[in-house]
């Protein structure tokens, strides 16, 4: 039993980095994440032959358990709300990596310093990436939407690290497992996570729940150590590699270093900054923008957050289906932070049944805006603010933007004249090629759309 | 355990692998791909039975118990999130919408 248990990790081991490798690319991404499902399966099934185990009712009763609420919580979540749902089963994760180690340094007996060691760096890791994560949760889902910041923080917190790294170092090196400073040591870790996560704000938290995602892998890897299981040992270094990479890609998109993320405040620059924008904002009424569109022969269409938050997708969807079929050459253009997460506007999109090929990311769009006749701006502000390219001052400078403000026309369809996430002003909307649609996203798509239809 | 060095050697080949895996991926696929790998380590469950099914006292049972609830829902709730995802991904051509 033992070696068939051996090659059935290991051909899950395989079918989860094979699973990775297709899901890193769109034609066959659907195929990946079944290929790593299977391996899972194999996986856990096996393992109810594992050696010398009892507990069986308990262990399959958790399983049904916190398999069915996640699956009934998998299915229902909106897609807008992927991102915190990605955080909570990822917290569960790393959860599940202390809880390994919890049950292993209870037992009191350990092979050698080694095993000490790493189930302790495991659960380090996994309970600060439980308890980070479920804040991130709470903050997206806007049960605490305000950054917590003191004075002093980044030293409180620093200590709070040390201080579990001290205590855990200390049991290393007593070698005796004193159940009061074991469970202190936990108490430290899951505190720190939650200091960690409460000052970061919220255009900064996809980022720390890809680092999250690949502190968990660590810890799993860890624990694989501990419990001398390749399975987990090749799945959570995979996972941890490649979730930093990640994380650095994702940063990388939104023009942040990771650093700059975990020790400062975004929120804290606004203000001070006046940006001097002249001219005044122009109307245009929805009647008038559906007739521009319909004459149109490029238009393109700059989705933001702010377009699902009013639920336009579908609406824009339909647009688009009527221009191109009056002819209009539409395409969409997607900054690589439009959304909550890199990607997620593509996944809303997709969702509303725009095909992804009509997607150009910023790179492959951006030359052609001087060619396009109308630019739709949808619930989207700061990634097409053109002070980032020219203002020097501006918090934003730097930031690569869609250069809307190059097209004939722009449309920007907004609920009022307030400023974006930044708090930055946007030069965009007092330009001399942009009008203004006032009024909710759903509404002003579909007020489109009968123009169009009307014609 | 395994030993030492075999231990070192399988923790570093995995990182260079998961490393070549992502570095060429388009932005669009970073969310699902994000959330493919939050699946990914839900491989954890393996352990979280192993601990459970090895836990002799009242509190290791209950942590045990805990873990493997938490672990199953790693599991599952990552893949259905990102095969909900993926699901979305066509192209016009083959008729969409």
């Amino acid at each position: 039993m033992d070696s068939a248990i051996q090659i059935s990790y290991f051909a899950s081991a395989v079918l989860f980095i094979l699973g990775l490798k297709r899901m890193s690319s769109p034609v066959t991404a659907r195929g990946g994440i079944v290929w790593a499902g299977i391996g899972m399966l194999v996986a856990t099934s096996i393992t109810f032959f594992y050696p010398g185990m009892h507990n069986y009712l308990p262990m399959t009763a958790a399983i049904v358990l916190g398999g069915g609420l996640a699956f009934w919580s998998g299915r229902r979540v909106a897609m807008t709300n992927m991102p915190q749902m990605i955080a909570l089963y990822n917290g569960m994760g790393g959860g599940a990596a202390g809880a390994i180690a919890a049950v292993e340094l209870l037992k009191g007996q350990y092979p050698s310093t080694t095993f000490l060691a790493l189930a302790l760096a495991g659960a380090l890791i996994g309970s600060v990436s439980f308890s980070g994560s479920l804040i991130a949760f709470a903050k997206l889902q806007g049960w605490a939407r305000r950054p917590l910041r003191f004075p002093g923080q980044q030293v409180f917190n620093l200590a709070l690290l040390v201080s579990a790294i001290g205590t855990g170092a200390w049991l290393v090196v007593q070698g005796e497992l004193a159940s009061g400073l074991v469970l202190l040591f936990f108490v430290l870790a899951l505190a720190y996570g939650v200091m960690m996560a409460l000052p970061i704000g919220g255009a900064d938290m996809p980022v720390v729940i890809s680092l999250f995602n690949a502190l968990t892998g660590l810890a799993v890897a860890f624990e694989g150590f501990v419990l001398d299981n390749a399975a987990m040992i090749i799945a959570g270094t995979v996972v941890g590699s490649a979730g930093t990479l990640l994380t650095q890609l994702m940063a990388k998109a939104m023009n942040r270093s990771i650093g700059s993320v975990l020790f400062s405040a975004f929120g804290s620059l606004e203000a001070g900054t006046a940006d001097e924008v002249g001219g005044s904002q122009k109307a245009i009424d929805a009647a008038d923008a559906g007739v521009m569109m319909a004459y149109a022969e490029r238009v393109v269409i700059v989705p933001g957050y702010g377009m699902a938050v009013a639920q336009a997708q579908h609406k824009i969807q339909e647009l688009t289906e009527l221009l191109i079929k009056r002819g209009v050459d539409v395409k969409f253009a997607i900054h690589p932070v439009a959304g909550r997460m890199p990607g997620h506007m593509n996944v809303l999109l997709a969702e509303a049944n725009v095909p992804y090929d009509l997607l150009y990311d910023l790179d492959e769009i951006n030359p052609s805006f001087p060619k396009t006749d109308v630019a739709l701006v949808i619930g989207a502000n700061d990634v097409v603010n053109p002070l980032a390219r020219t203002n020097p001052e501006s918090p934003i400078y730097g930031m690569p933007i869609l250069n809307v403000d190059q097209a004939k026309n722009v449309i920007v369809i907004k609920r009022g004249q307030g400023k974006g996430f930044s708090g930055v002003e946007n030069a965009l909307f007092y330009a001399d090629n942009a009008r203004m649609l006032y009024g909710d996203g759903q509404a002003m798509v579909g007020e489109l759309i009968q123009s169009i239809k009307t014609i | 355990m395994i030993a030492g060095m075999t231990a070192l050697y399988i923790f570093m080949l995995a990182a260079f692998t998961g490393y070549e895996i992502i570095s060429r991926v388009p932005v669009i696929l970073h969310t699902p791909l994000m959330s493919g790998s939050n699946f990914v380590h839900g491989i954890v469950l393996v352990g979280a039975m192993v601990a459970l099914g090895h836990a002799h006292a009242a509190l290791e049972q209950v942590i045990g118990f805990l873990g493997v609830v938490l672990a199953a829902g790693n599991a599952v709730g990552g893949y259905v999130v990102t095969e909900r995802m993926l699901e979305m991904f066509k192209r016009s051509k083959k008729g969409a919408g």
